[in-house]
């Protein structure tokens, strides 16, 4: 019971600041166009998804993160592999890598629309640099900061090979690795957002630029919620995986066949 | 009391001494072990002087004296991991080889850290490397050190002292011939390392295995060893038959056992630390 008192008390702020949000708005000391009242926001929310057209834009837009995640990230995953078992790998790619990852993705976005021009390709390849660098970085150094006395161990007793990935090192990495895709996942909305709303003819970023050509606050707002809503998926994920692959590390855990 | 006789250097030894705890009457499945003038130098820095030290098959060998004193290296020699500057380390009359990984490698080592693989359960851990009744096999050697129950937890649940048994049970469940212990007991406290020490000396024992610890604990190894060796500046300076003093059950002769350790100990301990750089004719 008191647990449960504590577990909703972290709510309570948000709360609180939803009823003032409430009253603000219908006292008319809040405007409408500045800030639509929650239940607007609730309505539109409600005839958007009536419509179907949430739907269409929610798809558009994971459609292309996941896109995005998927290209840059295992290739981010995949060379993160390479130089961190390969040592001449490292000596070649870490240090130019290193470098670009200090320019930020989206001042790549003059030069990714004078390649792409502003179709789909632009927008995925835009999160794929995003999502590359964290789990090129978390992978490398999770590989390289695997326990070299188990590798020494695991190797003297005959486990050799794509085994000894397999078995030891990659698992000793993976808690790096999953701290990088949490990363990737963060990044990868930031950039989605922006990459919508240069140009598109669909997306959550379409759907919000679109409600302000018409002042439409109110779905401007479920633009942002969704976001919100969608970062949160995303994270809730992650732990998730955290949770399935590095039971391991929770002291408590018991049983599980991780053979 | 028992008149002590002192063993200077490498008197061969004969491995009569093994029947007196060994349940299998036969020829002991252990191999012999033989070190001859080996010279280990890392650069300027000489770790082992013209070693000569042979160890029956089936005997159980500590190793004590100071830290640097080159007995750790003496183990990773034994090991194959690292290689003489002069003269010949064999195993069973061959050029000793580092592990290969081949499942019936004769030598395996144990280190003080248990070394367990966290993201795999504990009978995995065992299983590592196993390719036939894999399962089974672990199963049969986590019960040999009592720990079968555990056999589906995670490694980080266990004591201290359950990793190291696990880490026994995967030393052994490759049936091995030689097992050499570099300091595994170091760590556990006190209670632990008892137990821990008559599991070792048991399981050792009863399978006929040479086994050659490594420890700077000198009770640890009057009370388990059938031969303690004294390392000073890269050579052997004691060479101690415990067992010849001391027939049968060690249980029955602990004033004995005090003995030995304390002539031991004052010999360590005679020799100040001051030459530790030992002997580096240059």
């Amino acid at each position: 019971m008191q647990q449960r008192l504590y577990r909703l008390s972290a709510w309570l702020p948000a709360l609180l600041l939803l009823v003032a949000w409430h009253y603000a708005a219908q006292s008319d000391w809040l405007s409408a166009r500045v800030l639509p009242a929650p239940l607007a926001v609730l309505k539109a929310f409600g005839a958007l998804a009536a419509s179907g057209e949430l739907l269409v834009h929610l798809q558009a837009s994971a459609a292309r993160a996941l896109a995005g995640l998927v290209i840059g990230g295992g290739l981010g995953f995949l060379l993160g592999v390479l130089t961190g078992v390969w040592r001449p790998a490292e000596l070649l790619i870490d240090s130019s890598v290193q470098m670009l990852r200090n320019i930020p993705p989206l001042a790549m976005t003059p030069l990714v629309i004078l390649w792409f021009g502003i179709d789909e390709t632009a927008k995925v390849f835009i999160v794929a640099i995003g999502t590359f660098f964290p789990l090129y970085l978390n992978t490398f150094h999770g590989i390289r900061s695997v326990d070299r006395a188990l590798v020494e161990m695991a190797r003297s007793y005959g486990v050799r090979g794509v085994d000894l990935y397999w078995q030891v090192i990659l698992p000793g990495a993976l808690p790096n690795i999953l701290v990088g895709l949490r990363f990737a996942l963060g990044f990868m909305w930031v950039l989605l957002i922006v990459a919508e709303t240069l140009a598109a003819p669909s997306g959550i970023g379409y759907l919000t630029m679109n409600a302000r050509e018409f002042m439409q606050t109110d779905v401007v707002l479920v633009g942002i919620l969704l976001y919100a809503l969608l970062g949160k998926l995303a994270d809730v994920l992650a732990s998730l995986l955290e949770r399935r692959f590095l039971r391991w590390q929770s002291p408590g855990a018991l049983k599980g066949g991780a053979a | 009391m028992t008149a002590l006789t002192w063993h200077q250097l490498d008197r061969p030894h004969h491995g009569a001494h093994v029947t007196a705890t060994v349940s299998t009457q036969d020829r002991p499945h252990g191999l012999p072990l033989a070190l001859k003038a080996v010279s280990l130098a890392f650069g300027q820095r000489r770790v082992l002087h013209t070693l000569n030290l042979q160890v029956a098959a089936g005997q159980f060998v500590a190793v004590v004296g100071r830290s640097g004193c080159g007995k750790s290296t003496l183990l990773r020699l034994l090991a194959g991991l690292v290689q003489p500057s002069s003269g010949q380390v064999t195993l069973d009359g061959q050029p000793v080889q580092a592990a290969d990984g081949s499942p019936d490698h004769p030598v395996r080592l144990m280190f003080q850290e248990a070394r367990l693989l966290p993201w795999k359960s504990v009978i995995a851990n065992v299983m590592l490397g196993l390719h036939t009744d894999a399962r089974v096999r672990a199963l049969q050697a986590l019960q040999s050190v009592d720990l079968a129950d555990r056999a589906d937890e995670w490694p980080t649940v266990l004591s201290g002292g359950q990793r190291q048994r696990v880490a026994l049970a995967r030393a052994l469940v490759h049936v091995p011939r030689v097992l050499l212990l570099d300091e595994p007991l170091g760590a556990l406290d006190a209670l632990t390392r008892r137990e821990m020490q008559a599991l070792v000396g048991d399981l050792c024992r009863a399978r006929g295995l040479t086994v050659v610890l490594v420890t700077h604990d000198i009770a640890e190894a009057v009370a388990l060893a059938d031969r303690v060796i004294l390392l000073e500046h890269g050579a052997v300076a004691v060479d101690l038959d415990v067992a010849e003093h001391l027939p049968g059950r060690r249980e029955d002769h602990p004033l004995v056992l005090a003995a030995l350790e304390h002539q031991l100990l004052q010999r360590v301990l005679s020799r100040a630390p001051a030459s530790s750089e030992g002997p580096t004719a240059t």
